[in-house]
């Protein structure tokens, strides 16, 4: 953030939303970090008088939730779109029983998988759910929204969304902010059961309960000024919502628009007034055509992912040539395309602990069911030793469906899960694993740390989001209450041992587990210890060390005598990890002091 | 300042300060009265990556991102990475563009079709529809003696392209930067300022 007038500050989307509930009052906040969420309740932990806390995974931060909004406490919950799809299960319950403090659920959507599996557009899942949702548009409605969304949750007694996406989420706008309000905490538990007992005898009414409120939203929503009908001109009207009105409203100024903030329950009754007012209406919008369906439900003829298109991110340059193809500009926009310049693909850091365990990997051959984290990263080349990546958890589980199905045995079949990631899901497979004693081997890569999002804690760090120092769990704690009976810890900058190691619990009859623990080369500090130099005289052009996919390791220009390439390492670089040393056969690689010391 | 936004698409590899520099540019724009956006991508992109941050700033601002080719300036930490953006300058734009080159990791394994570019800045200028400023940040900062200020280098030399009080560049990064480096900010703003100025006057 940046200091501007008292009240105006320029913020990101996350700290906007992190500010505009603190105004509202919320003083309790619970999330699992993914980009790009995580930056949200990082803010709201600095805030005076909150709590705010990491869970282990998004189900348990939703229902951790869920608990201190019933004791009257205003509760704010943050995850990725996928982290939503954990968090369904109480969700989709939740909206029966309805909130005691008012309750946001923040989904962050990441249209164009800038750093997700897949893309897929929350505003459905609300609408699932049978919960109101908010898509803000820029930095100052995600807080606006944010504030809004406290007291739409206490007034119509629900659980509301606030979805946002990577630009609302990264992008940085000027906002005008409030008095931090009093944080309201609730008193004690208040025992209904006929509201929080949802067993069928109970639950039958709540439902009831829920289609009474959406109606009640409906009304709201179509009075509720945030969706915002302006009658210009009657050629066209244009229904937008989230980041895609800031491109349309800047391509064509002169349109009328019903600018939606609320997409559901959908202003049906505001999209009719623009209907008749203009001839033709369009709607733009990111992902999946969910206010042009909704306009049709409503009756209204309307144009959309004809033109537009569904995958990726819209920007000024898509939005214009849908335009273009519906006749409403006179020319294309002629797209500027550059030169191919060599690409820089993300890559596991120099001294990434994770590099010894898949050089391991490569070395025993081994079919690799991955998962989400820094880790997945090894599915590119040279590594290429990671060889699935569905969701948060699922190494374990494909690995052990595929051993049980396989007729023709060829290669180790190994899950490989971070530590979070663990903690977050792998905890039911691994217990599978062992009540179907299936033949896998479960490395678990142990940073001590949530790596990927920016180095957050996690069950075995032992401190929490506010710098208290807690209890932390020792993974293989867990892994021998499970009852599993083979379990190395390996240090993966010693890689003969490694792959001793990893051999010898492939070999184990049923399953077994490989602690690859080793702290993280950027958290809580960056790793640096003596780095390491290539005698380009000794080198014999083996390439061995470019196979572990270093980027501190690179071609030096120079050839052998046989035209094969000598490698040249960046001191700046190297962390001195040694990898590289023990796999090169001829020693050519040498601590940077003996170099400087003959030469000095 | 006229109706339309001024576009300044920052460009470097993970690492490079890309994301600082963008703070202090879009904390100028905030002093200087304007209305402010800017969008960039966290995550993956910091392993290593290609790093943008896109800064639009006028009267009024609605997409976070620049269109494609309509770049004012595109200022590149990187040599690579200034040919990658060169085409994003629209006519009569510039390119302020450091010579530094930082080779991604490559070994012989990896038969990319596309090689680390030779003269990549001499490349831009062709493809570029404004003038290319190339600049010797790392001989710069050598003088300096601190290779940490090559952002302010770059700041000094986008600094003459816009339409905002020197001044009110000073003021800024004096109060964004720590304390003790200050004064070195300020000879590193100032050294950029006076690539460009020389450059032109060479044109």
């Amino acid at each position: 953030m940046s200091a501007t007038d008292k009240n105006r500050l320029l913020m990101f989307g996350n700290e906007a939303i992190a500010y505009g509930a603190r105004e509202a009052g919320c003083a309790f906040a619970a999330a699992y970090p993914g980009t790009p969420s995580t930056e949200i309740l990082e803010t709201f932990s600095r805030l005076p008088g909150i709590f705010a806390k990491w869970s282990p995974n998004e189900k348990v931060a939703l229902e951790v939730g869920i608990g201190a909004s019933l004791t009257g406490t205003r509760t704010l919950v943050t995850m990725k779109h996928v982290g939503v799809n954990v968090a369904m299960d109480p969700l989709m319950t939740f909206t029966y029983t309805g909130v005691r403090g008012g309750f946001v659920l923040v989904s962050a959507d990441d249209p164009a998988m800038h750093s997700s599996q897949n893309e897929q557009d929350n505003r459905i899942l609300a609408k699932f759910a049978k919960i109101p949702v908010f898509d803000p548009s820029d930095s100052q409605e995600a807080h606006d929204f944010t504030r809004l969304a406290f007291e739409v949750s206490e007034r119509f007694n629900t659980p509301v969304m606030l979805r946002e996406t990577t630009r609302i989420a990264h992008a940085k706008g000027l906002v005008t902010f409030g008095e931090w309000g009093e944080p309201v905490r609730g008193e004690n538990f208040i025992r209904e059961i006929d509201r929080f007992v949802m067993m069928p005898l109970y639950a039958k009414p709540r439902h009831t309960f829920a289609e009474h409120r959406t109606l009640e939203l409906q009304k709201y929503s179509n009075e509720w000024e945030g969706n915002r009908l302006e009658l210009n001109g009657s050629e066209l009207g244009i229904i937008t919502s989230g980041v895609a009105w800031n491109y349309i409203r800047e391509l064509m100024p002169d349109a009328s628009f019903l600018k939606v903030g609320m997409p559901w329950p959908f202003p049906a009754e505001k999209a009719r007034q623009l209907a008749e007012h203009c001839e033709r209406i369009l709607v733009v919008e990111e992902l999946e055509p969910f206010l042009e369906e909704e306009a049709r439900i409503a009756g209204i003829a309307v144009e959309g992912k004809k033109y537009f298109p569904r995958e990726g991110e819209l920007n000024l340059d898509n939005v214009a040539r849908g335009l273009y193809d519906a006749g409403l500009l006179g020319s294309a926009p002629i797209p500027v395309t550059g030169e191919p310049v060599i690409p820089r693909p993300p890559v596991l850091c120099a001294g990434c602990p994770h590099r010894g365990i898949y050089m391991a990997l490569k070395k025993v051959n081994a079919d690799v069911y991955g998962d989400i984290g820094c880790y997945t990263l090894a599915a590119l080349p040279p590594l290429e030793s990671l060889h699935t990546c569905f969701c948060m958890g699922a190494s374990i589980g494909n690995s052990i469906g595929a051993k049980l199905s396989e007729r023709d045995p060829k290669h180790p079949q190994v899950a490989v899960i971070g530590d979070g990631t663990f903690f977050h899901s792998g905890i039911t497979g691994l217990l599978d694993a062992v009540t179907s004693n299936a033949n896998v081997t479960v490395v678990i890569v142990d940073n001590d740390i949530t790596a990927m999002t920016g180095g957050q804690e996690n069950p075995g760090t032992g401190r929490d989001l506010m710098g208290n120092s807690v209890p932390s769990v020792k993974i293989e704690d867990v892994v021998i209450a499970l009852g599993v009976k083979h379990l190395a810890i390996a240090d993966t900058y010693n890689y003969d041992k490694t792959v001793e190691q990893l051999k010898a619990a492939i070999k184990h009859e049923g399953p077994s587990v490989v602690v690859a623990r080793k702290a993280c080369a950027l958290f809580p500090k960056k790793l640096k210890i003596d780095p390491f130099v290539v005698k380009t005289d000794l080198c014999n052009g083996c390439a061995a060390c470019f196979r572990i996919g270093c980027p501190a390791i690179s071609n030096s220009g120079l050839t052998t005598e046989k035209g094969l390439v000598i490698a040249e390492i960046d001191a700046d670089t190297c962390t001195g990890c040694t990898l590289c040393v023990q796999v090169c056969p001829v020693d050519a690689i040498v601590p940077l002091g003996d170099i400087e010391e003959v030469t000095a | 300042m006229s109706a339309a936004p001024v576009n300044v698409l920052i460009v470097g590899v993970g690492g490079q300060g890309v994301i600082l520099a963008s703070n202090i540019l879009c904390e100028v724009a905030v002093r200087a009265g304007l209305d402010v956006k800017k969008s960039e991508i966290h995550g993956m992109s910091q392993r290593g990556g290609v790093v943008t941050s896109h800064v639009r700033f006028g009267e009024r601002v609605h997409s976070p991102l620049i269109a494609s080719g309509q770049s004012d300036v595109v200022l590149a930490f990187e040599a690579a990475e200034a040919l990658r953006f060169a085409h994003e300058v629209k006519l009569g734009g510039a390119l302020l563009a450091s010579t530094q080159t930082l080779q991604p990791p490559k070994g012989p394994e990896r038969k990319d079709s596309v090689k680390y570019p030779e003269d990549p800045l001499g490349r831009a200028k062709e493809v570029c529809h404004g003038r290319v400023v190339p600049i010797e940040t790392q001989k710069i900062v050598r003088h300096l003696g601190n290779p940490k200020v090559t952002n302010t280098v770059l700041l000094g030399a986008l600094s003459t392209s816009l339409e905002i009080p020197e001044q009110l560049w000073r003021d800024t990064i004096s109060s964004m930067v720590p304390p003790k480096t200050v004064e070195l900010n300020l000879k590193a703003f100032e050294r950029g300022r006076q690539v460009v100025v020389v450059a032109d006057l060479t044109v």
